[in-house]
């Protein structure tokens, strides 16, 4: 009975999990869709949300799920300043290598996180907010229940947000014309561009929401995670691995990506060790390039082809 | 001239440590000469191949760590990794190509981040193999002068030129810049692209693999965040090559010297040592919108022609 307890508890906190990474998947996604580029600073870029709702706590006392409200506009404004002055001159200059774009957002991580360091020193941080280790548990509904499940309190709150946030957007991209276009510039270049879409502005609009998106996650991280300036990195890996098993650019694909990778680090963290998730998260990375190229979205796509 | 050029920069290498320079500048040679090997092994395939990759580090690392678990569990000396390398690293080009040459272009950069990245999180989790977090320590060094390690890395540094410069004047070349310039168009007139991306990739690995041989020996102390790192390898191999010049002899040479020269500089001040990542990055930046292919292969003439449209244009304003 142990052993199934914790089968289950393993398979909520990876549930859990999942759902946060989603949304730095997500961000990861829209941006490939629209620039076909990696954005190799995501990670910092949520290292910066993070920092934002770190200071709010500490010097206004504002709880960290509210500072979404702050941090992602702000991380919005930057991501459309990056977007406009550093990467747009960019695609316009004529190199040797074709993949300028990439390298340059290495430059902008780069820059980030040695910059976090400067200002913030090294030092590991987190917030004491007073709900962080309070859990409902089963036994408080189900009396006489065979197994005893626990559910994190932050962790379940920063899950719903990370589910609200991620049904926005997909009312965002499927409801609004500019959504739309979105989609249509991820889709086809040229045909959006005889349609009339403006992609220079949608560009911008595109990596400014990408960072808006990976600002939420940072926020809602923050209360179940500590905060270090070089942990951009590992969030950057997170995010291309789930967008590579999601499928390049599909945001569908993002959600079940994020949900995957989550309930299966968890998976490997329990059963093999805290020290291999790593490795499990780039095992199933390899295992989606070797035999599932397209990721999850070409197994949704062949479905709907089907029908 | 310009032939002899290299031969000529050879010989004056040769002489260095005759002149009786001080060990600083002795390591700092020492440097840039790896540094140099690294940055060409990474523009063979980056720079004529077209294939960028993010994870040189995987086989700096390998190559650092063959030497050094020679020497922790055969015990004999970490100098036979130069030979057993070459046998590791193409078996470890191989599978990395196998995996990463299916994808095309920022896919197979960001697949060769995780293989860096997979190489490092093993090497610290493997801990009766590679001991892990705690490095290894070869405890009785070659050499305590750098003479030796100077000509040593010197005839690496030399073979690798040479390597890259025949490979790449004879077909085997120019088939790789045919795959970087149009991938498609190379393959419909009959390349095997992925056969002759192998092939690079190999060559690629094996070269950079004899400089993370030589580290090994030369500091006599390594770790998996020593050896496997993003920022300080894999990148830092972008860099020598962009700032240097891509698909150029000289230009990962170039890179190297100033590369190793402004960590030196920058890290000994003593107010911005701190924040040396973000002078780099600023550099990366910079050279990519202004000078994106590199100090030698720079349109310099380009980089003026906003300066004098402006001007112009104000003289027909007046």
């Amino acid at each position: 009975m142990a052993q199934l307890e914790l089968f289950i508890q393993t398979i909520i906190s990876g549930f859990l999990l999942g759902g946060l990474y989603a949304l730095i998947g997500l961000g990861m996604a829209l941006i490939m869709g629209v620039m076909r580029i990696i954005n190799l600073a995501h990670g910092d870029i949520m290292m910066i949300a993070m920092y934002i709702a770190y200071g709010l706590f500490i010097f206004l006392g504002i709880d960290p799920y509210i500072s979404v409200f702050i941090a992602a506009p702000t991380l919005f404004l930057f991501g459309v300043g990056v977007q406009k002055y550093l990467l747009t001159p960019v695609m316009k200059v004529e190199s040797i290598l074709p993949h300028n774009l990439v390298i340059m957002t290495v430059g902008i991580a780069m820059v980030l996180s040695n910059l976090a360091t400067v200002f913030f020193t090294g030092n590991y941080r987190s917030i004491p907010v007073n709900y962080a280790s309070s859990a409902w548990y089963l036994t408080d509904i189900w009396k006489n229940s065979p197994i005893e499940l626990s559910l994190s309190m932050p962790w379940t709150l920063s899950f719903v947000i990370a589910v609200i946030i991620t049904i926005g957007l997909w009312i965002f991209l499927s409801k609004t014309d500019t959504g739309k276009s979105i989609r249509a510039t991820a889709q086809d270049l040229d045909a959006a561009l005889l349609m009339g879409v403006n992609v220079d502005r949608l560009r911008n609009l595109t990596f400014g929401l990408g960072c808006a998106l990976v600002a939420c996650a940072g926020c809602l991280f923050i209360p179940i995670y500590y905060l270090y300036p070089s942990l951009g990195k590992q969030f950057t890996n997170i995010g291309f691995v789930i967008t590579v098993i999601g499928g390049m650019g599909s945001t569908n694909g993002a959600v079940i990506g994020g949900l995957i990778l989550g309930i299966f680090e968890s998976v490997t963290a329990t059963y093999i060790g805290m020290g291999w998730a790593p490795v499990g998260r780039f095992a199933i990375f390899i295992a989606a390039l070797v035999f599932l190229p397209g990721g999850v979205a070409s197994i949704l796509r062949r479905k709907r082809l089907g029908k | 001239m310009k032939k002899l050029l290299p031969l000529i920069i050879f010989a004056i290498l040769l002489i260095v440590p005759l002149m009786g320079l001080s060990t600083y500048v002795m390591h700092i040679l020492i440097l840039v000469l790896m540094w140099s090997v690294i940055g060409m092994a990474w523009n063979l395939l980056g720079g004529y191949t077209g294939q960028v990759s993010f994870g040189h580090a995987a086989f700096f690392g390998v190559g650092a760590y063959t030497a050094g678990i020679l020497y922790q569990h055969l015990g004999i000396s970490a100098w036979w990794g130069l030979p057993v390398c070459i046998v590791v690293l193409t078996v470890l080009s191989l599978i990395i190509g196998f995996i990463c040459l299916r994808l095309r272009g920022a896919y197979f950069a960001l697949a060769t981040l995780a293989l860096g990245e997979i190489c490092r999180v093993t090497a610290e989790n493997l801990v009766d193999f590679t001991r892990g977090n705690l490095g290894i320590l070869i405890k009785e060094r070659t050499w305590v002068e750098k003479t030796w390690f100077f000509y040593i890395i010197l005839l690496i540094a030399a073979g690798t030129y040479i390597i890259i410069k025949k490979v790449i004047e004879s077909k085997l070349g120019y088939y790789f810049v045919a795959i970087r310039e149009d991938h498609d168009a190379a393959e419909s007139l009959g390349i095997d692209t992925t056969f002759y991306k192998t092939i690079s990739l190999c060559l690629s690995g094996v070269l950079t693999g004899m400089a993370g041989v030589f580290y090994m020996n030369y500091m006599g102390y390594i770790d998996p965040s020593i050896v496997f790192p993003l920022y300080d390898l894999s990148i830092t191999a972008v860099m020598v090559v962009m700032i240097g010049g891509v698909a150029t002899y000289w230009g990962p040479i170039i890179g190297a010297i100033i590369m190793v020269f402004l960590a030196e500089v920058i890290r000994s001040l003593p107010q911005i040592g701190a924040a040396h990542q973000t002078i780099f990055g600023i550099i990366l930046i910079c050279i990519i919108i202004f000078l994106p292919n590199g100090i030698a292969g720079g349109d310099y003439l380009k980089l003026w022609e906003p300066i004098k449209n402006r001007w112009r244009n104000k003289g027909t304003s007046l």
